[in-house]
């Protein structure tokens, strides 16, 4: 039993440690605002206040902290990305996260359970080769294994090439991993607060004001705010909050859903994805299975769920693991993916001055929330965007220097 | 333990049993006897046997509360079958149960120690320890995975054959209680065809058990009545054991019994979904035989036992009185009957239990309930008198029973509603839960409306009945015009508005599936998480099995009133499909995955050919012993470049383009200039993305001056037929696209003896060199079948693809095999095929290409036209030939033959830098050396340089950057 807990359960009177503060009035002024409590909003204001001791910082959420795509992804973590550029960014974001729960004095109960990509063609398997490649030159731990090391990793799988897509190898990423989603926002969330940034919950922005090419300030439904620098993290709204802001993103929203499973004693450690059956699942702490396909096949704004989703998921997930039958089915949601046309975040400067842009998160927000936050809160605090961030920027598209990141999956979880 | 055995009420009691059908079952190792009709629950209640479950968390013994299937606390494991309800399940003879989440026993649980540690994990625990020291919570984590989850999956299970079956109905009716009921009598008397679904195996629904303030007799009378209108009326289906989990945009809802999910589209939608009473709140208000009236009176009615010998019964409305007044008729009155108000709901009835000799106490509430050993069961309760705000005054005092019934009010069953649109809201005039913005097209019925007088319930129904027909185009009668009451529960209050006595010593609980209780909610506002969607989050509250439906409403006052906040108006938690949880395989179905064969498919088979997949089709990799792979495709290679090859290439899309505007069209679809196009030509065919990216490539043949074939890559061709019919209507061109992909199958027979094989064929096509040059197209007929004949050489051989209808195709085949029978003609795969094409050079999209490949990086630029006015992609090509090009497709050779030869997609370097990757790599039995195609730098593809190629296990080998193609450069051996 560990000790905090000990202390806890000694004490007459329970201790509260508040994560978010109480509701208090919204100032007229703060040198940064942050539209959007996700996990990225929060965690950039936790890097503002604790990297560049900007802490006249304010979030704004409309609805609930981290009630976005924040709750609603499926918590996958990897960085066995395609790209130089996106593994490089991800393998970042994966170093933060291994000393994030101590740092932020939470327990994100992050999980190293190892990521296989399923390779059920040969033109996958050359796909998951090249990833493989990429990553080992860069030094992130990623290797194409055939079916016997799939079956040591994984004996649960259907393995025979009785089945209609056999499996003929995977592409592993050991450092593979999930996480408490919620707990990384409220840990953020706490730890920006501690240094003095304010959050406020149902406060949304209805309005954002330009001079100039300047931003001049905000409005809200609690009334004007004046801030230095803005940033927008709202995905799912990407697009809807830039327009506001006078510039186009090149996003399509296009809903991405995902489902759980009743909770089931733990039969199941790796998370596996297979590209050719769109399906991508792994159990969580509380023995439920987490499961999502591929997006869509439309764009839309709402969060509707489908049957179809249902219908065509399990059936890929009986022909993965045909034991499965007698699972049930829980809850299914959906999120909107902001869905760029290289499948690769849009960061940094927008055309509109001391406005900050972080979207384009289609379905690869969660993972990236760190690293985000920490180089988003660099390049607003020195006005510079960093290497790590330059090929996300929003201009690569007007020069049409886009990140290859689409080649990599169809489902790019 | 030796239980009671199985002990009924006499009959009337047991509406539901046969009791001249007993059946033996077993529980926890334990053989029972019960009655055909009963549920596992109730059977197991018959004998005394409460306690079904652990919880997960604490581990506390807890039993089934509804009684109707509603809760997870009485989840059992039926053999491989996790998670099953018990008071759902119906009873069969041998029946095997076991509880599930329990270490050791159900009885003798060692995960009972969790709960002792309560103290020592307040709400979100798990959230504040285990990770100090750094490295330190995968340890923990593998304890906690241990003990995490609840029923056990078997990796033995055999798949199960479900099916699937579409429904269509004009007015869909969930629930067949007294509100569904009368609004499917009411719908269908207007004509319309309705489909009345229930999860019971009678329909009925409380009719079968409640008595509404009035004699049973008189409830069997209505029921009876409704029942017998049901059987007589025509156009009501019924569906019984069948739930609907959920309810989709334009009225799409999910329906499954055991064994099927049906898919109903219906054109309106009655909801009666009923409501669900909800727990006290107080210290030990879990423990196994404390329950609500209605599982009660489910209890005695349809299943003919009781909970208890010495039983209390507490309420704070009429519904309790009812209970009182089955259980005296039943002959096992309470020892003690509280009414939780200041006056009596009903003094007559206080005064006639008091004359039976019955204890009754007005204004008392229990405050907690004492547990017997094991906390197995109950052996008292505390009660204590409240005042008029329900705040407890004066001293407590003990009373002696083993069983708790408590009636302080429902929640509506409005999840359903809730996935078609609506929201439920706190209203405080009825203390419950009222729905708010509910689309035109769905009503609803009964409780799920906080109407609860049998009279007004009735009458809701047939007015949601009539509303429902009138709005499917049924001319109903007059009740249509009828107004639903806005709020018809006018009558005496149902639900208690607080019906919550914390405990300082705590396990008052909210939440039953995940142990949460009212400090745990304390303590979660108090951590900063006053949002009841974050207090949700936070404690997990409404997150388990049940998904809130015992426990939202609860939830939703003690957090608003820690808050200070107003109820009123207050929206409770998202309530998100399935209504309950759906087995996997009744979603998944039968296993529908497509598969796509060619004509020739079992004559591959038949010559030995292994089968690879190419996006839904099965092509032949090679003809022969998978020991002898290698051998098999230089022998298929050798064919092809000194006799000749038939290669299926049926996979091919094909899309027929026609009208004024083909020409046109195809201008702007592709990056070549079709218009000028001759008839009796093919031209290449390569397409782009809006960003100028390589997407698909194939071959135009122009048939007339307005039609042409077009083909497109196997993977391909649904995409672009798609974006071809969006262009379309974007575009509104005079132009008609039709997909022929599955109409006509293709061959390529290629190779220098091709044109003799197929000169030897019956045809009205000249095949001769004058009169089918290279690149011409004809239309003809081969061996009786129309034919579109193509004279294109990807493996670059003097070679013809023949596109016949797939009826012919197999016959065409084997004409050419058996033409070319003598003169070395072999049928061949795409294994061959890959290592030919890559000799001559030419690309395979998706391979030699990326999701980022322009036209000019992988030496396409001559298929690319300038002249036009525009193309998709077009623009962003233009924009890109002014910036320096960053890599560039080139051949190579390995400059060290006989060493190690890299694989697709290992990289290519300058340094350490990353500048390609290899994309396709062969050894060449033509040329006799490793040839490949690669990525690389702009200056190094520049013929004869030099780079690095990385190999996967690392060291690196060094190639030589060549001009393509590697074979016949002049082009001389497809002209032949």
């Amino acid at each position: 039993m560990p000790l905090g807990l000990l202390k806890y359960g000694f004490r007459n009177k329970y201790r509260g440690q508040r994560y978010f503060p109480a509701e208090a009035p919204l100032r007229p002024s703060y040198d940064v605002v942050i539209i959007g409590g996700g996990g990225h909003g929060l965690a950039c204001a936790y890097y503002l206040a604790r990297d560049w001791g900007i802490t006249n910082v304010a979030v704004l959420e409309k609805g609930w902290l981290a009630s976005g795509n924040t709750a609603r992804n499926t918590t996958i973590i990897r960085s066995n990305y395609l790209t130089p550029e996106g593994a490089l960014f991800y393998e970042e974001s994966l170093e933060l996260y291994r000393s994030l729960a101590n740092e932020l004095g939470v327990n994100l109960m992050y999980s190293e359970r190892g990521h296989l990509t399923l390779a059920h063609t040969d033109a996958a398997i050359r796909t998951s080769r090249w990833r493989a490649e990429v990553n080992k030159h860069l030094g992130i731990d990623s290797e194409l294994i055939g079916p016997d090391e799939i079956a040591r990793l994984c004996p649960q799988l259907d393995l025979s090439d009785e089945v209609r897509y056999p499996i003929l190898g995977a592409l592993y990423h050991p450092p593979g991993a999930i996480a408490r989603h919620d707990a990384v926002a409220w840990g953020y969330a706490r730890g920006a607060m501690e240094l003095g940034v304010e959050i406020h919950q149902q406060t949304e922005v209805t309005g954002i004001e330009v001079r100039n090419g300047r931003l001049a300030g905000l409005e809200t439904n609690r009334g004007t705010v004046a801030a230095g620098k803005v940033l927008q993290a709202v995905a799912g709204m990407s697009s809807v909050v830039a327009r506001m802001a006078g510039f186009k993103l090149p996003i399509r929203s296009i809903p991405l859903q995902a489902c759980v499973s009743e909770p089931l004693k733990p039969f199941l450690d790796p998370i596996i994805v297979s590209g050719s059956l769109h399906a991508y699942i792994s159990q969580s702490a509380r023995g439920e299975l987490v499961m999502g396909g591929s997006t869509d096949p439309y764009p839309l704004y709402s969060t509707r769920s489908t049957l179809d989703f249902t219908e065509g998921l399990m059936a890929h997930m009986l022909e993965l693991f045909p034991f499965l039958g007698k699972a049930s089915v829980m809850r299914q949601w959906a999120g909107i993916a902001d869905m760029t046309p290289d499948f690769s975040p849009v960061m940094g400067l927008t055309p509109v001055k001391n406005y900050y842009v972080d979207a384009g998160w289609g379905t690869w927000g969660f993972k990236a929330t760190p690293v985000s936050g920490k180089r988003m809160a660099e390049t607003i605090a020195t006005g510079e965007v960093p290497e790590l961030l330059k090929p996300f920027e929003l201009e690569r598209f007007y020069r049409l220097q886009q990140v290859g990141e689409r080649g990599a999956a169809s489902v790019g979880h | 333990m030796s239980g009671p055995g199985n002990i009924r009420l006499p009959e009337p009691w047991g509406s539901c049993i046969n009791r001249h059908q007993p059946l033996a079952f077993t529980f926890e190792g334990r053989r029972y006897q019960g009655y055909e009709g009963d549920t596992l629950a109730s059977a197991l209640a018959a004998n005394g046997q409460l306690m079904i479950s652990r919880s997960f968390k604490y581990h506390r013994p807890r039993g089934a509360f509804s009684f109707s299937g509603l809760d997870a606390n009485a989840y059992v494991q039926v053999l491989d079958r996790p998670n099953v309800c018990a008071d759902n399940l119906p009873l069969a003879e041998n029946l095997e149960a076991q509880s599930q989440n329990v270490w050791g026993s159900l009885r003798r649980d060692r995960g009972v120690l969790a709960g002792h540690l309560a103290r020592f994990m307040p709400v979100g625990f798990y959230y504040r320890a285990f990770f100090r020291p750094k490295g330190i919570w995968p340890l923990w984590e593998r304890l906690f995975r241990r003990s995490t989850g609840l029923g056990r999956i078997s990796e033995q299970t055999a798949p199960a054959e479900c099916d699937k079956q579409y429904l269509f109905a004009d007015v869909a009716v969930i629930g067949a209680g007294p509100a569904g009921l009368s609004a499917a009598l009411a719908a269908a008397q207007a004509g319309a065809s309705v489909l009345l679904i229930d999860d019971a195996p009678a329909p009925g629904g409380s009719l079968n058990y409640a008595r509404f303030q009035r004699p049973r007799g008189e409830v069997e009378a209505i029921r009876g009545n409704l029942i017998q209108q049901l059987q007589q009326a025509g156009g009501i289906r019924v569906l019984k054991n069948a739930t609907c989990t959920g309810w989709f945009a334009d009225n799409w809802l999910s329906i499954h019994d055991s064994k099927r999910l049906y898919k109903l589209r219906a054109s309106q939608v009655i909801a009666c979904t009923g409501s669900v009473e909800q727990p006290m709140v107080f210290r030990n208000n879990d423990l196994p035989g404390i329950l609500p009236a209605s599982g009660m009176q489910r209890l005695m009615r349809m299943y003919g036992t009781r909970p208890g010998h010495k039983m209390v019964v507490v309420t704070a409305n009429l519904e309790g009185y009812d209970v009182a007044r089955d259980m005296v008729e039943a002959g096992v009155p309470p020892v003690l009957f509280m009414d939780m108000n200041q006056q009596p709901v009903d003094a007559e009835c206080i005064a006639w239990l008091n004359s039976r000799g019955i204890e009754t106490l007005t204004g008392y509430t229990v405050r907690e309930a004492l547990a017997g050993p094991g906390m197995h069961s109950v052996k008292g309760v505390e009660v204590i008198e409240i005042d008029g705000r329900g705040t407890p005054v004066g001293s407590a005092r003990r009373v002696a029973c083993d069983a708790l019934i408590t009636s302080v009010g429902y929640a509506p069953l409005a999840q359903l509603l809730c996935h078609a649109g609506g929201q439920l809201i706190y209203d405080d005039t009825i203390h419950s839960l009222k729905m708010v913005g509910c689309p035109d097209n769905a009503f609803a019925a009964g409780s799920v409306r906080h109407c609860y007088e049998l009279e007004a319930v009735l009458r809701d129904g047939e007015i949601a009945g009539s509303k429902a027909a009138a709005a499917a185009g049924f001319d109903a009668h007059s009740m249509a015009k009828a107004r639903q009451q806005e709020d018809p529960g006018g009558g005496p209050a149902v639900n208690h508005p607080w019906p919550i006595y914390p405990h300082k010593k705590g396990k008052d609980f909210v939440d039953f599936d995940e142990d949460q209780t009212v400090a745990d909610l304390e303590n979660a506002v108090a951590d900063g998480f006053e949002h009841p969607e974050l207090a949700k989050r936070y404690s997990t509250t409404g997150m388990g099995p049940s998904q809130g439906r015992l426990s939202s409403l609860n939830a939703l006052r003690i957090v608003q009133r820690i808050n200070g906040k107003p109820l009123a108006g207050t929206a409770v938690t998202t309530q998100r499909p399935p209504y309950k949880p759906v087995p996997f395989s009744l979603l998944a179905g039968r296993s529908f995955q497509p598969e796509r064969l060619t004509p020739m498919h079992h004559w591959h088979l038949q010559q030995h050919a292994v089968m690879m997949p190419a996006g839904l089709w099965q092509r032949p990799a090679y003809y022969g012993r998978p020991v002898q792979r290698d051998v098999q495709i230089t022998t298929e290679v050798n064919a092809v470049r000194q006799k000749a090859g038939l290669i299926d290439v049926s996979t091919l899309g094909g899309i027929e383009v026609r009208g004024p505007d083909a020409a046109e069209f195809l201008n702007r679809m592709y990056t070549f200039t079709y218009s000028k196009q001759e008839i009796g030509r093919t031209r290449y065919l390569l397409m782009t993305d809006e960003a100028g990216s390589v997407i698909d490539d194939g071959v135009a043949f122009r048939l007339a001056e307005d039609y042409f074939y077009v083909t497109t890559t196997t993977t391909g061709s649904d995409s672009v037929y798609r974006s071809m019919l969006r262009r379309l209507s974007e575009w509104r061109l005079e132009v008609d696209v039709v997909n022929v992909t599955s109409a006509y199958a293709a061959m390529n027979i290629a190779g220098p003896n091709a044109r003799e094989i197929v000169q030897q064929l019956e045809s009205d096509i000249d095949f001769s060199r004058g009169a089918f040059p290279y690149l011409a197209g004809r239309q003809g007929r081969l061996c009786g079948a129309q034919v579109l004949a193509m004279r294109i050489g990807f493996v670059g051989e003097l070679g013809y693809e023949l596109h016949v209808p797939s009826s012919s195709a197999l016959s065409v085949w084997q004409e050419l095999m058996r033409a070319g029978e003598n003169i070395g003609l072999l049928p061949v795969g795409v294994e061959a095929q890959r290592i030919l094409r890559l000799e001559k050079g030419h690309i395979i999209v998706g391979q030699d290409t990326d999701g980022l490949t322009f036209p000019g990086e992988a030496g396409l630029e001559w298929a690319v036209s300038h002249s036009k006015d525009y193309f998709i992609g077009g623009p962003a090509i233009s924009h890109m030939k002014e910036s320096p090009a960053s890599r560039r497709l080139t051949g190579f050779l390995l400059q060290e033959p006989g060493g190690p030869v890299p694989d697709e997609c290992h990289l290519v370097l300058s340094g350490e830098k990353i500048t390609g990757r290899v994309t396709s790599v062969a050894e060449s039995p033509t040329l006799g050396q490793v040839i490949g195609l690669a990525y690389v730098a702009p200056e190094q593809a520049v013929a004869g340089t030099e780079f690095e190629i990385k190999l996967g296990r690392g060291g690196r080998v060094r190639a030589r950057a060549t001009t393509l193609p590697f074979y016949d450069a002049e082009n001389l051996r497809q002209r032949l």
